[in-house]
Order: C-alpha cells, then structure tokens, then sequence
C-alpha cells in the first residue's frame, strides 16, 4: 500500500544535496508520496533503495497492455472491490477464440464477426476488443492462421500455446504488435518468460489452482515482470467467482503480489453453449476478470454484455451524459411538439425511449446540465430559465417548426412563467413528471390542439 | 505453496421471510455472505423467480407474446402455465390494468383476477399494482383481503402511500414490498417508518427500483450491493430484508427489446437480443443481491436457473 514520506524519507540519502530540484530529502520524500515527483529524479538513490519504493508505490493490482495504438487494451489497475467505493477502472476485455484447427470458412465467418460487430451508445463505439488464437498442433498451421488475423484486424491478439517453440513461431509474426503470450505454467515458465522478455509483450499464467498460479507468479514477479495475466485455472463459475473474489482482495487488502495483476477467463471452457458462456461473461464482468474469451461474438447477445460493462465500469461519481442539441424521435415535422430536458443520460435514454414508444414524432431538445437530472440540475441552476433560453435559441429549433410551444419536465413547472418571459413570443407548457407518462400526454396534446391545460 | 485467503467475516445476516401457505411456501433470504460468496458463508435459498402474469399485454412485442399465446388473455391459465410448464418458483401478477392512465379497471376486477390466480396455483404470489399512489392503495386493499389466509407479498409500497398499503398487508398477514426511488436512506427510511406501524420486520421485501441493461442498472446494482454490506457488515437490521427486482416489465420496455431488424439491422435477431437483455439484467442484479427475480420471459428464464445453479 502506499508509503507515508516519512517512510520514504527513511530510505532516502538523507543529504539534502538538492540535486532532485527539491531543497530538502524530506520536502523530496513528501513530493514522492503525494505523487508528485517522481523517484528517478534523486541521482544517488541506492538501487536497494530504489527497487523496494518502486515496489511499494506500485499499484496493488498492476495493469498490462495488449495491441497498438488506438487498438490497445488495457486490463488491471483496479483499487476497489465495489464500485461505489471509487469505480472499477479498466473494462473486462472481450476476446473471441479462433482455433488453428478450425476450418477456413469458421475462420472467415468469426473473423467477420470481430470487424464488423459494433454498436454505437451515447457518442461510443462498442465493440469485442481482443482476438485469441489457439494453436493445436504445429507452429507452421500457427503462425499461418496469426498472419491471416493480424493482417484481418487492428484488435490485440492472444497467443494460445503452452509450447514454447510453436509460441515462438506466433511471436515471430506478430510479436511487434503487443500480443498477449498465454500461457507461462509450472512445467514451462522459464521459457516463456524469456519469449516475453525478448519480444515485450505481456504474459499470461495458467496454474492448475489459484495456489500454482501464485506459485508461478511469484517467480515472475521476483524476475522483475510487470505485466502479468492471471488464469487460476477454475473451468467451473463457482471456481472462478472464488477466485476472482479472492485474488482482488489479497491484491488489495494484504498486497499480495503474486496475485496482484488482472485475470483472464476462459467462458468458452466452461460451457459449450454459447448463450451460457454469455451468462458466465455476464457474471464475471461485474465480478472482476480482465478479459472473458468467447467461443462466438453474436450481435444480439454481445450487445447486452457490451452495455452491461458500460453500466458496470461507469463512474458513479460522475454521471454519464449525451451531447447538448436536437434529437429527432419518430421522424418529427414542423408540427411536432418540442420536449426540453437535461443532459443527464439517464433523463435522455428513458424520456426518448418513452418518446418513442408512443410512435407520435417529437423534437427533444437536451440542454447541457453537466449530467445532472432535471430536479437536481434546477436546484443547481443548471437547468434554469437564464441558461434554457439562450441553448434554445441557439439550438434552431425555431427554425423546424412551425409553433411556438415547448414542453417543460412537471419537475420545473415553476420555472415556466419566467421561461416565458425570456423566450419572447413563445408559450411554455408543463408536461408530466415523469417520463413514463410521457406517451400519454403526447397522445391527448398537440402544440396545435385545444388541450393545453388538459394535463398539467 | 497454498494461497491464504482472507476470509471477510460477516456479522449480519440477511432476513429469511417465508411466502405462501401450506405444501407451496418458498423461502428467500438468510444468507450470511454476499451474493454466492459460499467460500466464505451460507446462502440457505437461493435466489427465487417470480414469473410474471400480467392482466393486460397492451404493446409487446410478438417475440414476448409468443410463449403465452395460448393463455395471454386468462391470468388464472397464464399462472397455471408458469407453474407447471415452465416450474416457476412464485408467480408475479402484475396489475397494469388498474392504472387511472390507462384502462383504469376497479379494485373489485383485480380482487377477482387475484382470487382466480390463487385458485390456479398452489406456489406463492406476488401483487404488484400500477404504481399508481392512490389506486394502489385502493387495489392492493382489496386484493389482499380476498387473498386473506394464502401469505402472499403486496406492494409497491411508497413513501406516499405505505400505511394504507402495509395496514392492508398487515391485517390480512401478508407480506410487504417497499419501494424506494433508487435511494438508500429513503430505502432504509421506509422500512423502518413500516415497522413503526407495527408490521413486522420480517414481513418486509425491499424493492429498490430497478434499472434495466442500459437504463440506469448501474444506479440499482450499487444501491443494492450497499445494502447488503449494510446488512452483513454493519448488522443493520433495517436494510436486511430480502431483494426483490421487479426487472421483466424494465426489461421488456426498452428499445433494445422491442425493435425489430428493420429498424435496427446491426443488432443481431430481435428475439434472442431481448432475451439476453433480460437475462442480463437479471444476472447482474443477482450478484448485487437480488432474492427474488420478477422475470417474464421462458429461455431469459432457463439462462438465469443454469448459472443459479452453476454458482450454488
């Protein structure tokens, strides 16, 4: 966990030189502990020194890297086991299995898969992120079908293999991209090791049990590897969930090294099915693995885990939003009405929801509150007369249709008189409060109808 | 050498309620560790599903209809197939049609659907009302004077209309579900403003409000995983009831469940993507706390007992 200044005060020179640019080894040795300076700044640090703080600064749980550039995913780094603790950092990885024995027209079908599947949701793209590929038989069919995906896809790969040589011969194609080398075992470790070290890539550990991965690990880490993958080798969810629970909280409760890295699950080796394969990867995606690899991406039930994830790893401190402007719901006209509300992402996706499932065509304009929902965003002056107006009149609403009403949240609704006032020559109408009576006061009001005040 | 895990240790415990009479009661509840934490407590009941009937189906989508299609228009029917076809643990009659918004039916109608249910199954019942703060109050009166005897759970029960609805659970001994906007203190709030009244402790399920997939799940997994460590690490003994997540009409709601390809040809077939929504919802749920799963569809249905089963 971290050092204290003091703490780190002990093991510095104590000499005061000032040759880090800090006066003092103790102003030094405080700048260190807030993180605002960095150790390889003091020149005569001694290497025994060195090593034990880089050790102790560490996070509990480290992270690793797999893929280039835009591509690449970043696993670990997790510091709670709630989220509402602080937030969950690095989303659970994705990866799909392509086997070497496969035929070529699977190959093509999932490698299709893996490139074309992905959703967009508030502004992001989602997508499966990682493609692991299996060798089962010999390095030349191995490298042949690495070749065929590196050249297929950006995504980061995963070399299956407990052979060192046929694994030698996957990192001879694509060891420049940053593959993840699965897997480093009791019997194999040495070699291993060496092919991770010469080629720079992250090494995944594959013990029988939780005790034999650690075992492993534990040896890796003291050789000085940093980027290290955990399989504890459960192939049952019970199992798993054990391990995963466990190996979190050693991470971060008793800085356990040995387990203080991401993991990675094998859901298509716990089940055949496809759909209880998503089921595992649905439960292990809020229960803590790094990357789920699966057996087939499917657009109808990768969706659901890709936004489930989103949900998961979302900030609770700071809430999600979509971008401030106009949405058109149901193919609006000039005589649709116009909704406003705020931007929290929440208050979008369930008002246009809503909107939508009544089927009338609607302009709904969303003003940025700074994520907030339209109570808490009026309480903080974010979503009031004074800023509603100026975004409206900006926004060219205006301009599409040809009535002057706006529909305000029943939230506000005493906020409408001073709206109207700013909004010139248009009249304000309150709507529901909440959402889901929505569609009902769509369906008996219309800015063109008689029933305005039918619904307040 | 052998990993020494840290065991949490757990001072609390999560209340057991007991639903239904005679031959059918169902336990929930009563487990001392979180959510399949068996390598470190017990968890006597797993969590329940409570498949729901609904007494109008106004706008779902053919891919939800479709295993009820023979029973869709009959609740007594529509619970007796959950029951024996597909062996639902409790049945879920959701009263949509009450709401003074829509088809505004009487209590005196729901009094008798709910009667006909009970007829129909010998497992527990769940009467849930529109959510409407009046007519609930009405409805759930009604319905749980002629359920009188069979121990069934009412509700949902808010902060601005819990008395009339817990005095109703409470004179004809059934059980009470609190419902709570997403709020732990409101959560916690309610139930002890429920026990003020002289209802049990053990008479109360908490419901907190459920988010679906994508419609604000995050919000409802958190509150209920801090009311679990509530009850299991600070003994509290005002956030230990059961869980319940009424998730299957949340679920069916959304855009993700409803469109078809038409509309959305980049997310895979309509069918399965809506009940892996609904699958999803429900697993994520379950490991935050859940105890009882209001859930509507056969296969979501099947997918969430595997891994039920999978993790106990």
């Amino acid at each position: 966990m971290a050092l204290s200044g003091l703490d780190i005060y002990k093991k510095l020179p104590k000499t005061n030189c000032g040759d880090c640019g800090v006066p003092t080894c103790l102003a030094f040795a405080m700048k260190l502990a807030q993180g605002q300076a960095e150790l390889d700044t003091c020149p005569h640090v001694s290497e025994e020194a060195k090593s034990e703080l880089m050790e102790s600064s560490a996070p509990p749980i480290r992270s690793a890297s797999i893929g280039l550039g835009e591509h690449a995913v970043k696993i670990g780094e997790e510091t709670v086991m709630y989220r509402h603790e602080k937030r969950f950092e690095n989303q659970t990885a994705l990866a799909l299995l392509l086997s070497d024995d496969m035929d070529d027209d699977e190959i093509n079908k999932k490698l299709e898969n893996i490139t074309k599947i992905e959703f967009e949701r508030i502004g992001l793209m989602l997508s499966a992120d990682l493609v692991a590929i299996r060798a089962t038989s010999d390095a030349a069919k191995f490298s042949a079908l690495v070749e065929k995906v590196s050249k297929a896809t950006e995504k980061g790969i995963i070399l299956v293999s407990e052979d060192p040589a046929i694994m030698q011969a996957g990192l001879k194609v694509v060891a420049d991209k940053k593959p993840l080398i699965y897997a480093a075992t009791i019997d194999n470790w040495e070699k291993m090791a060496e092919l991770a070290k010469a080629n720079n890539c992250p090494l995944a550990i594959k013990g029988a049990n939780l005790d034999e991965a650690a075992d492993v690990s534990a040896k890796l880490t003291d050789a000085g590897y940093k980027e290290l993958v955990i399989d504890s080798g459960a192939r049952d969810i019970k199992g798993i969930l054990a391990d995963q629970v466990n190996s979190r909280r050693l991470a971060l409760k008793k800085t356990f090294r040995p387990l203080g890295y991401p993991t990675i699950v094998f859901a298509n080796e716990v089940s055949d099915d496809v759909a209880m394969q998503n089921m595992v990867a649905s439960t292990l995606i809020a229960k803590y693995a790094g990357i789920v690899v699966l057996s087939e991406l499917d657009a109808a039930t990768l969706y659901p885990l890709m936004v489930e994830r989103m949900n998961i790893f979302t900030d609770p401190q700071r809430p999600m939003t979509v971008e401030e402007g106009i949405y058109e719901v149901n193919n609006p006209t000039a005589e649709s009405p116009v909704l406003v509300t705020t931007n929290f992402s929440l208050t979008y996706f369930i008002l246009s929801s809503e909107v939508e499932g009544s089927r009338v065509p609607t302009w709904i304009c969303i003003h940025d509150s700074e994520g907030l929902s339209v109570l808490t965003a009026w309480a903080a002056g974010k979503f009031v007369p004074e800023n509603i107006a100026p975004f409206l009149k900006k926004s060219g609403i205006a301009d599409k249709v040809n009535h002057k009403k706006l529909v305000i949240p029943g939230y506000v609704a005493q906020i409408s008189g001073e709206l109207e006032d700013e909004m010139g020559d248009w009249s304000v109408v309150v709507g529901p409060r909440e959402a889901g009576d929505v569609p009902q006061f769509l369906k008996t009001w219309s800015p063109a109808g008689e029933k305005e005040e039918s619904k307040v | 050498m052998p990993v020494e895990t840290v065991k949490e240790t757990y001072t609390g415990k999560v209340r057991e309620v007991v639903l239904g009479s005679g031959e059918g009661e169902v336990k929930v509840g009563g487990q001392t560790t979180m959510p399949f934490y068996t390598f470190e407590g017990d968890m006597p009941n797993k969590p329940k599903i409570a498949m729901e009937v609904y007494d109008e189906t106004e706008e779902w989508s053919d891919w939800a209809k479709e295993p009820f299609a023979d029973v869709i228009d009959d609740p007594p029917s529509w619970a007796k197939k959950c029951q024996d076809t597909y062996k639902t643990d409790m049945v879920t009659l959701q009263l949509r049609s009450t709401d003074p918004n829509g088809s505004n039916t009487s209590a005196d109608d729901a009094a008798e659907t709910t009667k006909k249910v009970l007829d129909a199954i010998d497992i527990p019942l769940i009467v849930m009302g529109s959510g409407n703060i009046e007519k609930d109050q009405e409805v759930l009166k009604k319905v749980a004077e002629v359920a009188h005897g069979k121990n069934i759970a009412i509700g949902p029960a808010q902060e601005d209309n819990y008395k009339a609805i817990a005095a109703a659970a409470m004179a004809y001994n059934h059980k009470v579900i609190a419902q709570s906007p997403v709020d732990i203190n409101i959560a916690k709030q309610l139930n002890i403003l429920i026990t003020q009244l002289g209802v049990s402790a053990d008479n109360i399920i908490m419901d907190p409000t459920t988010g679906a997939l994508g419609y604000g799940l995050e919000y409802t997994y958190t509150i209920m995983e801090r009311l679990r460590l509530a009850a299991l690490q600070q003994n509290d003994d005002m956030t230990n009831m059961p869980i319940i997540c009424d998730l299957g009409l949340e679920t069916w709601k959304t855009k993700e469940a409803k469109v078809g390809v038409d509309e959305e040809p980049t997310w895979g077939d309509p069918k399965t993507r809506a009940i892996t929504w609904e699958a999803v919802t429900a697993n994520s749920l379950m490991m935050a706390g859940a105890d009882i799963l209001v859930m509507r569809h056969p296969e979501a249905i099947k997918l969430v007992r595997n891994i039920i089963d999978s993790l106990s």
